[in-house]
């Protein structure tokens, strides 16, 4: 029977020959993730499952990420349940603040994560690894639990929508315009219960860092996972993160899909997504009339490198408008040295920027950019729901570095090519 | 298993942050996580919530976070039962996991309205809206699923099958 390569993965993973869509599998899974918020219910759920220890030490990843460094006593505390627990089971890929960064840029840059694994996570966004060609996928706390325990998790194997990409991005568009584009298309249900697959001649000009934005947004469209195939890019990739022996699975030519999509990369604009659903996109040049008071440039989406380097080229020479407050944060520790290096920071801060630690912060409403009633922000990260970044009467309105920055400059949405 | 209670509806699309907000999220208490349930699109709901009440939610219900912090604050407020046209799937394994009975019916959703008085058999899937007199039928669990709910959660499961 010939599958997909979700399907091949999954099979491989839950030790049979084959699978397909809607049967329901155990799979051993090669990583178990966690932050600050989810961990703590699953450490509490933990003993409940009857082992005594983790399955394995070395194949979970503990990242307090969420409201650290710790926002508040309340946040201080379930940090501290996190790292006594992974001191207690002697967790190799405990992060403690120092080496820590957003989960989702730390695992591949920390080479944790290879093509044909098979990740959980108890966060939304882990879906961010199929960038690499794995099968990724976010769950809750007790799921995660049960993955400590046994290394193992129950899926029902998805059926798959293709999306197959041709020729190459307009300047000034990123893998993030790209997925924006794919959620206002197809809804944030769009993809419930399936995978999403990215192929054809398109995928070669996507960076890494565009691949891991489209990936990370998969879940945005309601999908399961979101997997691109393993090409040049993504092995050298692998080889330079110090990833294990990637394991290479490829859709088969009459694999069977729900669905095929095809979209011209130079067809999408810069495109942003207009509160209170990411579906609900317009292309960046008709937001001249919406004011903004905040930009954020960050998050598990778009706190990688390139990012940093987009945004910086649009602030370099210029100042962030009056009554604009823009916020940096570099994703992990050594994005903020390598950033750091090439002088981003001194664009960033001659242009009015503030430069943060890494952290997940203002993209859920923690901290570190809250908004107030009836501000409004311009931000990179990945939902705009009610009251997501701070009070309900505010709005957030997602866009890529370049289309953040050039707002910021503004002081109203703005495409980047306007400037 | 019988379930009986009035109907709080919501819309399409309900997402984690508005079920429960991250500016909780420090703590994992489940009744801290109840106190503060829905408050972002319906202030009252705390309020007027009673033990075995159900709610309805449209499509997609639960989307967004994975947060389970969103199922165990839905439970511990006294829910009985989510009843929605699709939900969000980490939302639907969550749930699953943690014990809180869901049903998809679309049918369901689109026609129980607020206060209307719900009693459900979470076993057969059968759905009576005992305001209006009509009966629903939601797709039954698959068997894996079933003996999940039947073990009482995940937790359960596993212990006494691995």
């Amino acid at each position: 029977m010939p599958m997909t390569m979700t399907e091949k993965i999954l099979a491989a993973a839950a030790g049979e020959k084959e699978v397909h869509p809607g049967q329901l599998i155990m799979a051993n899974l090669d990583m178990v993730l966690g932050n600050d918020i989810t961990s703590p219910v699953a450490i509490k759920e933990f003993p409940k499952f009857g082992k005594k220890n983790v399955f394995d030490k070395d194949r979970i990843a503990l990242v307090p990420d969420h409201f650290t460094p710790n926002k508040d006593i309340k946040a201080a505390e379930q940090c501290a349940c996190v790292r006594a627990f992974a001191k207690s089971e002697s967790i190799k890929n405990y992060f403690e603040v120092g080496q820590a960064g957003v989960e989702h840029a730390l695992l591949p840059e920390q080479g944790l994560v290879t093509a044909g694994d098979v990740i959980i996570g108890a966060d939304s966004h882990t879906c961010t690894y199929g960038a690499v060609g794995a099968f990724s996928t976010g769950v809750g706390s007790t799921d995660m639990a049960a993955g400590m325990a046994i290394g193992k998790a129950w899926f029902k194997v998805p059926q798959t929508i293709l999306f197959r990409l041709h020729g190459s991005f307009r300047p000034y568009v990123t893998g993030k315009d790209l997925i924006l584009h794919i959620i206002g298309m197809i809804g944030v249900d769009g993809a419930l219960y399936e995978a999403m697959e990215f192929a054809g001649e398109g995928v070669s000009s996507l960076s890494m860092d565009d691949r891991f934005t489209v990936s990370n947004m998969a879940v945005e469209a309601g999908a399961k996972n979101g997997i691109f195939p393993v090409d040049d890019k993504t092995l050298a990739y692998l080889k330079e993160s110090g990833a294990k022996e990637p394991r290479i699975y490829q859709s088969d030519p009459d694999a069977v899909y729900d669905r095929i999509i095809d979209i011209d990369l130079g067809s999408i604009v810069p495109t942003v997504s207009y509160p209170h659903l990411p579906e609900n996109t317009h292309p960046a040049s008709d937001g001249a009339g919406i004011k903004i008071d905040q930009v954020v440039i960050g998050s598990c989406t778009n706190g990688r490198l390139s990012d940093l380097r987009a945004a910086a080229s649009i602030l370099k020479g210029r100042k962030v408008a009056d009554g604009v407050r823009c916020i940096v944060i570099p994703a992990t520790q050594k994005i903020w040295k390598e950033a750091m290096h090439e002088g981003l920071f001194d664009i960033f801060i001659d242009s009015g920027c503030v430069v943060s630690t890494p952290t997940c912060g203002p993209c859920l409403g923690g901290y570190m950019g809250i908004l107030a009633k009836g501000e409004r922000c311009v931000s990179t990260t990945n939902r705009n729901f009610v009251g997501r970044m701070g009070h309900t009467e505010s709005e957030v309105y997602l866009a890529s570095p370049y289309t953040a920055a050039a707002s910021a400059v503004k002081g109203f949405i703005a495409a980047p090519e306007a400037l | 298993m019988n379930r009986e209670g009035r109907a709080f509806r919501y819309g399409d699309n309900i997402d984690t942050d508005v079920i429960i907000p991250a500016r909780y999220l420090n703590t994992s208490e489940h009744k801290e996580l109840a106190s503060h349930c829905m408050e972002d699109i319906d202030k009252d709901f705390v309020k007027n919530v009673k033990e075995g009440d159900i709610i309805v939610g449209g499509k997609n219900f639960g989307c967004g976070s994975s947060r389970e912090h969103a199922p165990i604050a839905i439970k511990a407020s006294g829910i009985s039962c989510v009843i929605a046209a699709t939900f969000a799937r980490i939302f639907f394994r969550n749930s699953i996991n943690i014990g809180l009975p869901i049903l998809e019916c679309p049918e369901a959703s689109r026609e129980i309205q607020s206060g209307d008085v719900v009693s459900v058999d979470i076993s057969t899937g059968t759905i009576v809206d005992k305001t209006t007199g009509k009966e629903y039928k939601a797709e039954p669990f698959p068997p894996f699923m079933q003996k999940l709910i039947e073990a009482g959660g995940l937790a359960e499961y596993i212990k006494e099958n691995y």
